[in-house]
């Protein structure tokens, strides 16, 4: 129970906070494209990763064919099946039946993985699991809580502020990779993603992410071979 | 009575949620625990798939930043570049300190938009 409190305050620290003021945004949207607040809370329950949250508002406001927008969605969420890969070393060693860990990989999403990946080797192994099942709650109800903050703020705040609240969330996830990643491999990787994406956005717009992972990690994974041989 | 157009409208609106959102998602992280759960983290699939990953998180930043939108869309492309530029600089030169990059990064963000635009 602790490990799980520990994980929640932790995420009332800085990269948290971060994605928060992010989030405002997104309460602000969600009321534009006449959303009601509680349908602006269920998206993130449902989907805890903003990306998908704004793809589907956006659909549900514009009439968009049900599979249509389920498509758009899952293209966005492809992304966590190998991040979720990279997390799972860290959530075996428990003594829990193995559904809890299709539970708390509910939470894998781009904030939850950096933490996950800067904190849970810091953790005892039997406790990870709980701790990271306590940063997932955290994020979620700070999430929560800054999207009904930002709902009713739907342009009121200046655009200068709103640009540097959207601004730093980039740059937080940028540095906090940095810091978090252990091999070569993975400084390519961070490099060819930075500058595959934008050819790949113009070029191959709603799979660019996909692209991008695949083409810039096996460069990467390829240099980092070639560095260590 | 619903504020949504068409099938969005069901049940408020969270059931077409539920399954365009949570059943389009979730299955992509059951899939990944599943087979991370026996890959061992020191082979070269483990590796390749985490280059894979860290590529995605990274476009994912670099799209934000390139094609901008919302009130950031605002801010010129100078503006945008020079202050992640700064952020970083400063990230390495605090000792990869999150906090001094993500603030010098922002602090030199307004002072360009004030500046040029």
């Amino acid at each position: 129970m602790r490990a799980f409190w520990q994980g929640t305050l932790a995420m009332y620290g800085v990269p948290a906070l971060v994605l928060y003021a992010g989030i405002l945004g997104y309460g602000a949207f969600a009321r534009e494209v006449g959303l009601t607040l509680g349908q602006a809370l269920a998206l993130p329950i449902f989907l805890q990763a903003l990306p998908a949250q704004v793809v589907l508002a956006d659909h549900a406001a514009r009439g968009a064919s049900l599979a249509a927008a389920a498509l758009a969605v899952s293209l966005t969420a492809v992304r966590f099946l190998p991040m979720t890969v990279v997390i799972m070393p860290w959530l075996k060693g428990h003594s829990g039946p193995r559904w809890h860990e299709l539970l708390v990989v509910h939470f894998v999403a781009v904030t939850v993985w950096i933490e996950g990946l800067r904190r849970l080797p810091t953790a005892p192994a039997e406790v990870r699991l709980v701790y990271y099942l306590g940063i997932g709650v955290g994020i979620l109800t700070g999430t929560l809580a800054s999207t009904a903050l930002g709902y009713p703020a739907a342009g009121t705040v200046p655009q200068w502020m709103a640009a540097a609240l959207l601004f730093t969330m980039p740059l937080t996830f940028l540095l906090a990779m940095i810091e978090t990643s252990r091999s070569r491999a993975d400084h390519f990787a961070i490099v060819a993603g930075v500058v595959i994406a934008p050819f790949a956005s113009l070029w191959l717009p709603g799979f660019d992410l996909l692209v991008t992972g695949l083409a810039g990690g096996t460069l990467a994974w390829v240099l980092g071979r070639w560095r260590r041989a | 009575m619903s504020n949504l157009p068409g099938v969005w409208g069901t049940w408020g609106g969270y059931l077409p949620f539920f399954v365009a959102g949570f059943l389009a998602s979730e299955p992509w992280r059951w899939a990944g625990a599943l087979i991370g759960r026996d890959l061992d983290p020191n082979s070269e699939v483990f590796i390749w798939v985490r280059a894979v990953s860290s590529a995605i998180v990274a476009g994912l930043v670099a799209r934000l930043v390139v094609f901008p939108t919302g009130a950031m869309a605002a801010m010129s492309a100078p503006t945008r570049y020079g202050a992640a530029a700064v952020g970083i600089a400063a990230f390495f030169a605090f000792r990869k300190n999150l906090g001094a990059g993500v603030l010098a990064g922002t602090l030199a963000l307004l002072a360009s938009y004030a500046l040029l635009g």
